[in-house]
């Protein structure tokens, strides 16, 4: 508290020494140099999504709605279609949320209920650090670690089991090289749980403890607990959480970048490689000789840009409808 | 046996395979973490040597380092905080200290927590068209830009919430002895979260030092060391990107080397911004 108060002191002592105008220019100074700040946000914002609407013209007018419906992505002939991108990004993302949401859940399960108090820290503390570990940390390791394992064991293993079945069978066909649709999903599942965790322990949090007592008190389950008090009054909080989550998938790029192959092919195998529309942008943009190749992968940045601001604004709009401030 | 055992045999059941898939799933979120930093332990010590921090990346096959990526990553991301952070802390000022329950604190706030896990990759795209595309070629410049949007919603997030965590009482402490409002912020309110608003900070520093894909079409990379910021600038992700992929044995040891140095950079500022916030509330 000394800081404080002397603080306040010398506050007083120096304005009293000031005509009585200057401080207050110097207010409206102040603030206005923080709103302009704020402001600055909201103008970047709309940059961003001015500058990918205008400069994806060249595209959009060249190929109109075909470009969403076709997946020839020729730089040769000049003819582009966004289909594979689009289709891998969806796909990519499908298998990361039933990897990394269930995961997700057991952890804060174990953490809300199950974990002796002394480990409670730490273990948050890990699995936020696991947060924190740089996309391309992700992308190298699923390289050099899991996509030889996938290949070695996790795939011979599902073609052999699932194969064989009729329309299951179609999802585990092809040689199994360990990189490709499922390998990049399973990463990107690994790389969300952290996230969707995080904001699940948060609203879990807020759950009234007098709630959970009650629930002990009638002779509830630890599971009963967890799956009939805490997740329904959390619920909205949790699907926020989730949502986060899937913006995150969809528009992760290193990690993906690395294991998907970059195939700009239609193709039902999860063992194929593809291509999403963040690993497109990162490995040919910089190589997009002409303007329509590179109005091509604008409108495919848009596409994203739109696709996930979408799920990201929905997702904020849940979290602050379930009261408690969540930090992600 | 009867109804009423059977129940509670089942509800015993589903509790037992209940905590134990949670036990699992916590397993496997510590293993992949476990198992990453063995990797990145194993193969990046053994590639780490003097030379790395004192050569500049080599041609495929020959000796050579980092260098020219460890310094370009560093001049990048410290412009690029340099810039982020006033603009930043001014920004949270205004919606901790004078936007607070308006409609337009409200927008800019949604807006900010969008933006805050928004895809780094589009703000390479945009950072292309407003600093490469106009100028006509990439410089460093460019991807210290793109780094320091990335790391401004970070740095305005924890700002507010840190000077939020400020008692009302010091400000009307301030105000009551006749401080004008800017005085009490500068003079209490600053000093009062100072720790809070570095924490922040170290955050927006861990963020940004591991992205890559802003990079990609901003910074572009550079074989040679440069002092000009204004030409192609490496950088320690891209740079490991480039050699990661590369068939070449010497380039991927480097790549190892590199991603080894980017992650304990990026954990030890994590812990660090950590210790540093227990501290302050």
């Amino acid at each position: 508290m000394g800081t404080q108060v002397e603080a306040v002191a010398e506050a007083t002592e120096s304005d009293g020494a000031m005509p009585v105008r200057r401080p207050l220019m110097t207010e409206g100074l102040f603030r206005s140099v923080t709103l302009a700040a704020a402001a600055f946000l909201l103008l970047s914002l709309a940059g961003i999504a001015l500058l990918l609407v205008v400069q994806s013209q060249l595209s959009i007018r060249a190929f109109g709605i075909h470009f969403l419906l076709t997946d020839t992505w020729n730089p040769v002939k000049q003819v582009f279609g966004a289909l594979a991108p689009i289709f891998g990004t969806l796909v990519t993302s499908i298998i990361a949320m039933l990897v990394g949401v269930p995961l997700a859940f057991g952890v804060t399960f174990f953490l809300a209920e199950l974990c002796p108090f002394a480990l409670r820290g730490p273990l948050s503390v890990a699995i936020e650090l696991l947060a924190a570990v740089p996309s391309i940390i992700f992308g190298m390791w699923g390289l050099f670690v899991l996509a030889p394992f996938m290949a070695a064991h996790v795939q011979p293993a599902l073609i052999a089991l699932l194969g064989p079945i009729p329309v299951i069978g179609k999802l585990f066909q092809g040689p199994p090289f360990g990189i490709g649709m499922l390998t990049a999903g399973l990463i990107l599942g690994v790389m969300i749980l952290p996230y969707v965790a995080a904001v699940a322990r948060q609203v879990i949090a807020t759950v009234p403890p007098m709630l959970r007592e009650a629930a002990f008190g009638v002779g509830a389950t630890r599971w009963e607990v967890f799956r009939r008090v805490l997740v329904p009054y959390a619920s909205k909080g949790l699907l926020g959480g989730v949502m986060l989550g899937l913006g995150r998938a969809l528009g992760e790029t290193m990690a993906v970048t690395f294991v998907i192959g970059n195939s700009h092919r239609l193709s039902a195998s999860l063992f194929a490689a593809g291509t999403t529309i963040s690993a497109s942008l990162a490995n040919e943009f910089t190589e997009a000789e002409s303007d329509l190749y590179q109005s091509s992968l604008l409108e495919l940045g848009l596409i994203l840009f739109v696709l996930t601001f979408a799920v990201l604004m929905a997702a904020r709009i849940m979290l602050a409808q379930s009261g408690g401030k969540v930090k992600v | 046996m009867t109804p009423d055992r059977s129940i509670l045999i089942q509800r015993r059941v589903v509790e037992r395979i209940s905590v134990g898939l949670a036990w699992l799933a916590t397993l496997i979120g510590l293993a992949v973490l476990a198992l990453i930093l063995f990797e990145l332990l194993r193969r990046g010590i053994s590639s780490l040597r003097v030379s790395t921090f004192l050569q500049s990346t080599p041609a495929p096959g020959e000796a050579g380092g980092l260098l020219n990526a460890i310094i370009g990553s560093l001049v990048m991301t410290g412009l690029a905080i340099v810039v982020a952070t006033p603009i930043g802390v001014a920004a949270g000022t205004w919606l901790a200290e004078y936007g607070r329950d308006r409609k337009l604190a409200a927008i800019i706030r949604f807006l900010n927590d969008t933006l805050l896990s928004a895809p780094s990759i589009i703000i390479g795209l945009f950072v292309y068209g407003i600093a490469v595309r106009t100028v006509g070629h990439f410089s460093g410049w460019a991807g210290a830009i793109a780094l320091g949007l990335i790391a401004l919603p970070v740095i305005v997030r924890t700002s507010e919430d840190m000077m939020n965590l400020i008692p009302e009482s010091l400000r009307e402490a301030g105000m009551a002895v006749g401080a004008p409002r800017w005085k009490v912020i500068v003079s209490i309110v600053y000093r009062a979260s100072f720790s809070g608003i570095s924490t922040g900070i170290l955050l927006a520093v861990a963020r940004i030092s591991g992205e890559t894909a802003p990079l990609l079409f901003t910074a572009l990379n550079n074989q040679f060391l440069t002092s000009d910021i204004n030409q192609p600038t490496s950088s320690l992700p891209v740079v490991i990107f480039q050699f990661a992929m590369s068939p070449y044995e010497n380039w991927q040891q480097l790549a190892w080397a590199g991603a080894l140095l980017i992650s304990v950079t990026v954990l030890v500022l994590n812990i660090l911004a950590r210790s540093l916030a227990r501290r302050s509330t």
